[in-house]
């Protein structure tokens, strides 16, 4: 990475700042929405639900809300590129001599700098519901890494399906698509308690496995699973991101200098 | 046209064309989202080229010749197929960067950040052109002055009128100040004014030395600004003159008539023919409109009005008119697109053309 692709990442990262900036509004709503389904999901629904091995559910529900948040970045991602897209400015960035991956770079800066305020207000949130970590800090910041390296992964797929889909409006599709995906998790109920196969795919599901990692990592009920994903979960939270990423990251960059064809 | 007349008189001290096109082809891909048109057909077919530098060049066309594929080639956006494409002495495939250097871009929607303001815009442009957060800020400052934007503060570019946004849109291709510059119809869909608006900042901008290569549907705007115009059809061009050399390929001078009574057409036609010596005269009887080429303007209209006169025929309107570059353009793409084999034919395309005006 040249001088020059950093300072032009700090120039879009800046832009994307400068955003917040003049739509507080979008950005308070983006930090609030996981809030608020965390406070829905463990005041409206947790009464009903039992944690697999025993435990309170909203201490299982808050490592699950966090891996599903992180996953649910997706959209966000997509949704800031087709706008980019559309708006036109994205020739002007192209046309200019400046580093052509600093457009990428800035977005992805933006993006995890979001999701990071989002893990410490839900983090924060959910020990005012009296959600704890039992292990150490140290256990703790690795959580978090695990979080963060999720919603990377994620972002890249972000970044591939804006750039495939070109507008706007297509985002819907995959804002609505992201809910079955995201419920077919351990996130909000253990796997074991859906129909076998149903349960299979969610053991398998990558927001499965960083929530249980993250779990385990907490000390907060259900971090341990009958599964062999379950089971080796830490890993699976490495790698599954790793191999998102392989995928969609030569994906995203070559579709963005597919622009040009 | 003034502007020619203005532009003669410079000697432009960089004689090398500021670009070069040969050949150029580019044919679209697979069809996919948001892409404009269908795979297959191609864009440009073999698009030749020169614009000598500090000249004001015109591509004319309708929607689909291929205008806008040839500025995005020539601006680095696009990949082309075949041919060869060099905008200040650079190859715009292998030397992208250079290219980018010497260019500025007026694409046909505004590229600028609608969330903020005129000023972030500018200063973000010119931080991206490595000017320094000092300097840029300094740029913004004067281009925001230069153009009528300095009294917009903090407002939202989402929030300017559109010659406004126009105008920015231009203040950002300004940042360094370009040797070739890329106006891709750039008043397509603005209101007059701010048509006027545009105008009137390209054409100070001429002044500087700056090469322009512009697109347009609107002949008017290729007559107001441009040297020399380029006719595109088809991703080819079919023409490349001056516009009066354009306008003196479809002859001299036309005379309009016309007349109260619609059926007195045809009898009109044959006493306007004989009184102008023309080769083939059009009739529009939608508006009782007759017309022909002229070669000697005075002893056309005196022999019309009085042939007229003698025949008993009254005419509500007589008048003498420069043609227009929409018929050179009927002109000549007309007789491209399907080889007219008498007179006729073109005559009727003309008038077709009068009437959609």
């Amino acid at each position: 990475m040249t001088a020059m692709t950093l300072v032009d990442s700090w120039t879009m990262t800046r832009r994307g700042l400068a955003h917040w900036a003049r739509q507080p509004v979008q950005v308070v709503v983006g930090l609030v929405f996981p809030v608020m389904m965390l406070l829905m999901f463990a005041y409206f629904l947790g009464g009903g639900m039992t944690v697999p091995g025993g435990g309170d559910y909203k201490h299982y529900l808050v490592p699950g809300m966090l891996a599903l948040t992180m996953a649910f970045g997706l959209e966000a991602t997509m949704l800031a590129i087709t706008q980019d897209l559309n708006k036109g400015v994205i020739d002007r960035f192209r046309s200019l001599p400046m580093a052509s991956s600093a457009v990428l770079i800035g977005r992805s800066v933006l993006d995890m700098l979001q999701s990071a305020l989002s893990v410490l207000l839900l983090i924060g949130v959910g020990l005012a519901m009296g959600w704890r970590w039992h292990g150490g800090i140290g256990d703790a910041l690795f959580a978090v890494g695990l979080l963060l390296w999720l919603r990377f992964a994620m972002l890249w797929i972000g970044i591939y399906l804006g750039l495939l889909a070109g507008r706007p409006e297509l985002v819907q599709a995959v804002q609505i698509l992201v809910w079955p995906i995201g419920f077919l998790s351990n996130v909000f109920a253990a796997p074991e308690s859906m129909p076998a196969w149903i349960g299979s795919i969610a053991a398998w599901n990558p927001m499965s496995a960083t929530a249980t990692a993250v779990r385990d990592l907490f000390g907060s009920p259900g971090g341990h699973g009958a599964s062999w994903a379950a089971e080796h979960a830490g890993l699976l939270a490495v790698c599954w991101p790793l191999a998102l990423l392989v995928v969609f990251f030569p994906l995203a960059v070559g579709r963005y200098r597919g622009l040009s064809r | 046209m003034w502007l020619i007349a203005e532009r003669e008189g410079k000697t432009v001290a960089d004689s090398d064309p500021a670009i070069v096109v040969e050949g150029l082809r580019k044919t679209y891909g697979a069809p996919r989202a948001g892409a404009k048109r269908p795979g297959g057909k191609p864009a440009l077919a073999g698009l030749d080229l020169t614009v000598p530098s500090g000249t004001v060049h015109a591509v004319l066309g309708p929607n689909g010749a291929g205008k806008t594929t040839c500025v995005r080639i020539l601006a680095t956006l696009l990949r082309h197929d075949g041919g060869r494409a060099e905008v200040a002495g650079y190859d715009v495939l292998r030397h992208p960067d250079e290219v980018r250097h010497r260019i500025g871009l007026l694409g046909q929607h505004a590229a600028v950040d609608e969330e903020l303001s005129g000023r972030q815009n500018l200063e973000m442009f010119g931080r991206l052109h490595h000017l320094g957060g000092r300097r840029a800020a300094a740029r913004a400052d004067e281009l925001l002055e230069r153009f009528g934007l300095g009294d917009t503060g903090t407002k939202a570019v989402g929030r300017y009128s559109g010659g406004m946004r126009r105008r920015l849109d231009l203040a950002a291709s300004l940042i360094v100040r370009p040797r070739v510059l890329f106006l891709d119809e750039p008043t397509t869909g603005l209101d007059p004014r701010g048509r006027t608006e545009v105008w009137q900042s390209v054409r100070s901008l001429v002044g500087d030395g700056t090469t322009v290569l512009l697109t347009t549907q609107y002949l008017e705007e290729a007559d107001q600004l441009a040297d020399r115009v380029c006719v595109v059809d088809h991703g080819r061009a079919v023409a490349n003159d001056t516009t009066d050399q354009l306008k003196a390929r479809i002859g001299g001078d036309r005379i309009d008539i016309v007349l109260r009574d619609a059926g007195q057409l045809a009898a009109a036609a044959s006493v306007i023919g004989m009184a102008t010596r023309a080769a083939s005269v059009e009739t529009d009887p939608d508006r009782r409109r007759i017309g022909a080429p002229v070669t000697d303007r005075v002893a056309a209209l005196t022999e019309t009005v009085r042939a007229l006169d003698a025949a008993g025929i009254e005419a509500e309107d007589i008048a003498l008119r420069r043609p227009t570059l929409d018929e050179v353009f009927l002109h000549l793409t007309g007789e491209h697109m399907d080889e007219p084999t008498s007179g006729g034919t073109r005559a009727k395309t003309l008038t077709e053309e009068e009437t959609s005006v």
